[in-house]
C-alpha cells in the first residue's frame, strides 16, 4: 500500500495513478465519501423533510424519503408562519433582509474602496496607525463594543432602525474590506498613479476613472463577502433591532424557537431552507470567488 | 494573514505637504471615526464601566472590582467558561485533524476534486442559526438519529444530545464542526499546494511511507499555516452565540451556556449592565491572551499589526 500511495505523492501535477482500485485508493475514496455523507446530511434531511406532511414526520424518521411530496410547508414558512402576533411568514423577514443588505453592501464597500486606495496610494501622516487599530479591532470580540454603540444609535436616533443596522454592519465590515482593498490597490503598479498625478488627475478622478474600472473583480469578492456576511448576521439583528425590522435569521429563530403551538417540523425546515438558500446560491453561483473572498475574509475570524 | 505586515515604506516620494493630501484625508474620516471612536473608544468604555454598578442605564458609581467578584461566584458564569473550554478544546483539535486529513486526501490528485471541495465548503456559507436549527432537526430524540438507529433494532441505543445536559456540548461540537471545519480544509489545502513536489520526491527516495512524510516532514513546514489555522478556529470559538442560541437555547437548563450568550443577556435581559461589561472584559482579555503570542509569532517581536 506504502508503494502505490507514494507513487501518487508526486504533487498536484504529475501523471494519474495508474492502478485504479488499489487499497490505497479505495480506502481514500472511501473515507472522502463517508465524510461527504457526513456533510451532505443536514441539507438532505432539511429538503425531505420540508417536501413531508405532518402525519407523515411523525411516522417516519427523519432520513427517508417523502412518500407524497407537498410544497405546502414552503408556502406556510414563506406567508403564513407566526412569530409572536405577526403571522405573515418569513417574507416579512426576507424583505426586511434586503432592505438591510443592499444600502449595507453599498455603503460599506464605497467606504472600505475608498479607505483602501488612500491607504495605498495616498499615504498621510498617522494612516498606517488607524489602518492597524482597524485590524486589531476586527480581533475584539463584538460584546465589547456592543453597548457603545447602542448608545451611538440612541444618539443618532437610529436605534431599532433599518437605518442603524446598516451603520453597525458598515463599521464591522470595515476592516477587512479595507484590507481586501488596500492589498488590491498596491498591487497596481504605481507608475499608472504617477502618470496620472503628472497629468494633474486629482483624487477623486484617480480613484474614479483609474482605479475603480481596474478594481471590478475585487468589487466581486467584496460583494460576496458582504452578502454571505450580512445575510448570516443574527447577533446585531437580535440586538440592534425591533420586532418589526428583524432580519430573516432572528425571524426564523423566532418561529422555529418559539414554544407556543405544536411544532410543525416541516414548516421549521422550509423555513430554514428558506433563510439559507440566498447565501447558498451565491456560494454555488460564485464558485472560485468564495473561496478568494473567505480567503482574504479569514482574518476576520 | 502576512498581507498585513506588507512593508509601509514603498517609495513615499510625494511632497508630503499638509493641503496636498486633503482629500486622502476626508475621504479617510470615516475609517478614523470606525477606529477611534467605535473600536479603541468603545472598548475602553466598557472596559471602564465594568467597574461601576450599573444595571439598567450606564452610570459612574464605582464599586472596583465586585462585578468581577460577582461575576466569577456566578454559576452560570462558571458553567459557560467549562463549556467554553470542553468546546473549545475538542473543536480546536478536531477540525485542526479533519481539515488537515480532508486537505491531504484532496491533495492526493484525486477525481472530482473540486465536487468534494464544493461539499465540503457549503456549511459554511450557511449562518449558525441554520446551522443550529438543522442540527437541532437531526439529534430529534423521536425522530432522528436516536429513532432511526433504533428502527436499526438496536432499541437500547441512547444518543439524545439536546436533553442530557451531559453530553449537550458534543452535540453543538458536531453542528460546528459541520460548519467551520471547511473553512480550515481550504486553508490547509492552500498550505499543501505551496509545498515543493521535490520534498515528496526526496521523501521517496529516502523510502519514508505516505503517512509518516506528512507527520514528520509536511506538518512542521506547515507551521505557520496551523498558527493562522489556529488563530481562525480560536477567535471563532470566543464569538461562540448564534449556533448556541438556535441549536439549544443554552438549555436543558444551564448546560450549554457560553459566555458571549452571558455577555448579551446580561445586558440586555437581566438589565444588569455591569455584569455584561465585566463578562465582556473578560472575552476580551481571553483574546489578548490569543493574539499576543499569535502577533508576536506572526511579526517576529517587530511592533504588532
Amino acid at each position: 500500500m506504502a508503494d502505490v500511495t507514494t507513487n501518487m505523492a508526486a504533487g498536484p501535477r504529475g501523471p494519474k495513478p495508474k492502478k485504479a482500485f488499489s487499497r490505497g485508493n479505495i480506502f481514500l475514496y472511501g473515507t472522502l465519501i463517508l465524510v461527504s455523507v457526513y456533510y451532505l446530511l443536514p441539507l438532505y434531511v432539511m429538503i425531505v423533510t420540508s417536501l413531508k406532511g405532518m402525519p407523515e414526520i411523525r411516522m417516519g424518521n427523519v432520513f427517508g424519503p417523502p412518500l407524497e411530496v407537498t410544497f405546502e410547508p414552503w408556502v406556510k414558512a414563506w406567508s403564513q408562519a407566526c412569530t409572536g402576533i405577526n403571522c405573515d411568514g418569513l417574507s416579512r423577514g426576507f424583505g426586511n433582509s434586503v432592505r438591510i443588505l443592499i444600502p449595507s453592501i453599498v455603503l460599506s464597500i464605497a467606504i472600505a474602496s475608498v479607505n483602501g486606495y488612500a491607504l495605498s496610494n495616498w499615504k498621510f501622516k498617522g494612516s498606517e496607525v488607524f489602518f492597524t487599530i482597524l485590524i486589531i479591532g476586527a480581533f475584539i470580540p463584538y460584546q465589547t463594543m456592543l453597548y457603545p454603540i447602542v448608545i451611538l444609535l440612541r444618539e443618532l436616533g437610529l436605534m431599532g432602525s433599518i437605518g442603524g443596522l446598516v451603520l453597525v454592519h458598515t463599521i464591522f465590515g470595515m476592516p477587512i474590506l479595507t484590507l481586501l482593498f488596500r492589498n488590491y490597490f498596491a498591487s497596481i503598479p504605481e507608475e499608472l498613479f504617477k502618470a496620472a498625478r503628472v497629468d494633474g488627475a486629482g483624487f477623486w478622478q484617480i480613484y474614479f476613472q483609474i482605479m475603480l474600472p481596474m478594481a471590478l473583480p475585487i468589487f466581486v469578492v467584496a460583494v460576496i463577502l458582504q452578502v454571505t456576511g450580512i445575510w448570516n448576521d443574527f447577533l446585531f439583528g437580535v440586538i440592534y433591532t425591533k420586532p418589526a425590522t428583524y432580519p430573516m435569521t432572528v425571524q426564523l429563530n423566532n418561529i422555529v424557537n418559539s414554544v407556543q403551538g405544536v411544532k410543525e417540523y416541516n414548516v421549521n425546515m422550509a423555513a430554514t431552507l428558506l433563510t439559507g438558500l440566498v447565501p447558498l446560491i451565491i456560494y454555488f453561483a460564485s464558485g472560485k470567488l468564495f473561496v478568494r473572498g473567505i480567503a482574504a475574509g479569514a482574518v476576520k475570524g | 494573514m502576512t498581507v498585513v505586515s506588507d512593508p509601509t515604506s514603498q517609495s513615499v516620494k510625494r511632497p508630503s505637504r499638509l493641503f496636498k493630501n486633503k482629500m486622502a484625508k476626508l475621504a479617510s474620516i470615516p475609517m478614523i471615526l470606525t477606529a477611534l471612536v467605535v473600536f479603541v473608544g468603545g472598548t475602553l468604555w466598557t472596559v471602564v464601566y465594568s467597574f461601576t454598578g450599573s444595571r439598567m442605564l450606564p452610570k459612574t458609581n464605582w464599586v472596583g472590582f465586585d462585578q468581577y467578584e460577582r461575576l466569577w461566584s456566578s454559576d452560570r458564569w462558571i458553567i459557560s467558561i467549562k463549556n467554553l473550554a470542553i468546546y473549545g478544546f475538542c473543536s480546536m483539535i478536531l477540525t485542526l485533524v479533519i481539515g488537515f486529513t480532508l486537505a491531504a486526501c484532496l491533495d492526493r490528485k484525486i477525481r472530482f476534486e473540486s465536487a468534494f471541495r464544493t461539499i465540503f465548503l457549503y456549511p459554511f456559507a450557511l449562518s449558525f442559526v441554520v446551522t443550529g436549527l438543522a442540527w437541532q432537526w437531526i439529534l430529534n430524540p423521536d425522530f432522528g438519529l436516536q429513532s432511526l438507529v433504533r428502527s436499526w433494532g438496536w432499541g437500547s441505543f441512547n444518543f439524545d444530545p439536546l436533553n442530557n445536559p451531559d453530553i449537550v456540548i458534543f452535540g453543538l461540537l458536531i453542528a460546528g464542526i459541520w460548519q467551520g471545519s471547511g473553512l480550515i480544509m481550504c486553508i490547509m489545502l492552500a498550505g499543501l499546494r505551496g509545498i515543493d513536489e521535490d520534498i515528496w520526491k526526496a521523501a521517496k527516495v529516502d523510502g519514508i511511507g505516505t503517512i509518516k512524510t506528512y507527520l514528520v516532514v509536511i506538518i512542521p513546514m506547515m507551521r505557520p499555516v496551523f498558527v493562522t489555522a489556529l488563530v481562525l478556529i480560536a477567535s471563532g470559538i470566543i464569538k461562540l452565540y448564534d449556533l448556541v442560541v438556535a441549536q439549544t437555547g443554552g438549555g436543558p437548563g444551564l448546560s450549554s451556556e457560553v459566555p458571549a450568550k452571558y455577555v448579551i443577556e446580561l445586558m440586555f435581559r437581566a438589565q444588569n449592565l455591569g455584569q455584561g461589561f465585566a463578562a465582556s472584559t473578560m472575552m476580551l482579555c481571553s483574546v489578548v491572551v490569543i493574539l499576543i503570542p499569535w502577533a508576536y509569532l506572526e511579526f517576529g517581536g517587530r511592533k504588532r499589526g
